[in-house]
């Protein structure tokens, strides 16, 4: 069984977002660069699949250079091999060009299944497993906690709201990560040096034939709405801060 | 101009809320762009009910009854819409960033060769073209989209766009559209525990973080929450620390939630946190450290104790 992982890099969470002087993209100077905590369940339960079912484990990612660092980390986790789709201007593309891009890169290895992370924490969409899944002409199965591979078909649980669905797809399929699938390994040490040897091969949008000109832009990014000020609640007692509170929120905020 | 599509969402043969927000935001894009909105239905059984999406704005129901579409699937659906939109070329395609129309926004962008803006916050006309603004960075920066093919496909955050009734009535057509192959098929539904309210469609959040101290002490929270008929969240170090569940989790690698209330007891605040609640509409820190960053964004803090100040509301809100 051949199992695809599609993983993107982005600003670590405890990042202080910044805008930059062009007004559409980040400042990008102070960022540390991780894998999407989303795609590292994905990595996880590829390999875990592996261990039971055989096969390869393929990475592949796209963006600038600096993204082989987190197809090194999945390699480092115990990935076989590694593909980097490499352009400076991928980063903040339209989400449904790099489907397409992503879609092109992984056909040629005849994935069983193809993981990603249910959404990536910097564009917060959520577009790119299910256009992958069209563009590969593959069923998609988003946002899933538990999967079972069967013979030819996959069975998994997709949490949504105040119930959980159980599905089944016949594979090929993509599949796409929620937290709780898994509880992803550490990179061990040496597990990283092995990484250093496994293949990383580059390509370019010119290898696929393709090119990121996107469909949807940002036309400029602005801080979040301000918030009025905060009122401190008075009150010398729990009592009377719970009083106060209660009557606040009645009566000012209107919310109860 | 072939006006603006919402894809009504429903479950078990009703219109979920989120149905409503979306047909009463759609009317406002389709007046300032001089055209009309058009539902499109799919499911069994529902003539009856799509009808009454005139009430919100609707002009026309576009209703594919078929058993096939009864439950939700990405590619029935998908297809189902992609079909019929070919053959009439909206302008966009408006429906929920719930969890059924985050999953379809993607395929069906795919399919029809155009684009898509997830979970907006807000949406206007401007020199004929619709802005739309999205929180990115789970709402660290908010981001001014453009969309530029058609249909536009727009997915709203839910509990973000007011309904509004505006008592018209929908001439209802249906319709046969291709559907194709379904791969994927409904199993089984299971229950969540006590019919429980998903964060991001409660209108109040009682949450509790790493001042909580240990799982049995969430017993508090759901006291107030049950008593406000709200639901109760969770910071990531409630849940990393296995107090809580996963789905409990509110921020960055949680859900973001825009609940009418969101009452934080116990979380000091972390950036990823903020994020995740920081668009609710009026926000309560209980902590006793005044110094936690939680207290900047709240509307009204109180530095208190919150294993006496949490039970003393509960109290005070069954008076």
């Amino acid at each position: 069984m051949n199992i695809v992982v599609c993983i993107k890099q982005v600003p670590d969470t405890e990042t202080q977002i910044k805008i930059a002087g062009d007004g559409k993209t980040i400042a990008t100077d102070d960022i540390k660069w991780v894998m999407n905590p989303y795609d590292e369940f994905g990595v996880e339960e590829a390999l875990r699949i592996q261990k039971a079912k055989g096969g390869e484990v393929i990475v592949v990612g796209a963006g600038p250079k600096r993204v082989t660092e987190s197809l090194r980390t999945a390699l480092a986790m115990g990935a076989d091999k590694a593909v980097l789709i490499e352009d400076d201007g991928l980063y903040g593309a339209d989400p449904l060009a790099v489907a397409k891009i992503l879609a092109a890169a992984v056909k040629p290895l005849s994935p069983d299944i193809v993981f990603l992370g249910m959404r990536a924490v910097d564009d917060d969409a959520g577009l790119v497993g299910p256009a992958l899944a069209e563009f590969l002409d593959m069923p998609n199965l988003s946002v899933v906690t538990k999967v079972e591979v069967g013979e030819g078909s996959v069975t998994v649980q997709r949490p949504v709201e105040g119930q959980t669905l159980v599905l089944e797809a016949s594979l090929p399929a993509v599949i796409s990560a929620q937290k709780g699938l898994n509880e992803p390994r550490y990179a061990s040490l040496p597990g990283i040096m092995k990484a250093k040897k496994k293949p990383l091969e580059v390509k370019t949008l010119a290898d696929l034939g393709l090119d990121k000109a996107g469909k949807a832009e940002i036309a400029a990014l602005t801080p979040p709405p301000a918030r009025a000020a905060g009122k401190t609640i008075s009150g010398e007692t729990a009592q009377e801060l719970a009083a106060n509170l209660a009557k606040a929120l009645r009566e000012e905020a209107k919310v109860i | 101009m072939a006006g603006v599509w919402v894809i009504a969402e429903q479950r078990d043969g009703a219109f979920r809320k989120i149905t409503f927000e979306a047909v009463s935001a759609a009317k406002k894009v389709a007046d300032g762009l001089g055209t009309e909105v058009t539902a499109v239905v799919l499911g069994s059984g529902l003539e009856a009910a799509s009808a009454d999406l005139g009430k919100y704005g609707a002009a026309k129901v576009l209703y594919a009854d078929s058993p096939e579409l009864a439950v939700y699937s990405t590619e029935g659906y998908a297809a189902a819409v992609a079909d019929l939109a070919k053959a009439s070329a909206p302008d966009a395609i408006i429906f929920g960033a719930s969890m059924q129309g985050k999953d379809l926004a993607g395929r069906l962008a795919a399919k029809l060769d155009t684009s898509a803006a997830v979970d907006c916050t807000a949406l206007a006309v401007e020199g004929g073209k619709i802005a739309i603004t999205r929180p990115i960075y789970a709402g660290k920066v908010y981001a001014q989209v453009a969309i530029n093919a058609a249909p536009q496909i727009i997915t709203l955050r839910p509990n973000v766009f007011d309904i509004v009734e505006t008592g018209g009535s929908a001439a209802v057509e249906k319709v046969s559209p291709a559907l194709g192959a379904i791969r994927v098929k409904q199993v089984e539904v299971l229950a969540e525990e006590g019919g429980k309210i998903d964060l991001t469609e409660a209108m109040i959040i009682v949450s509790g973080g790493r001042g909580m101290k240990e799982a049995a002490n969430f017993s508090i929270l759901e006291a107030l929450a049950s008593q406000l008929g709200g639901t109760v969240g969770a910071s990531r170090s409630a849940v990393d620390a296995g107090w809580r569940h996963h789905t409990d989790q509110v921020g960055q690698t949680g859900k973001v939630v825009t609940p009418n209330l969101y009452i934080a007891c116990g979380i000091s605040g972390a950036i990823q946190h903020l994020a995740g609640m920081g668009s609710s509409k009026v926000i309560v820190s209980i902590n006793k450290d005044p110094d936690a960053p939680i207290h900047t964004k709240a509307d009204f803090c109180v530095v208190g104790d919150l294993f006496e100040v949490v039970p003393a509301l509960t109290d005070e809100i069954k008076k």
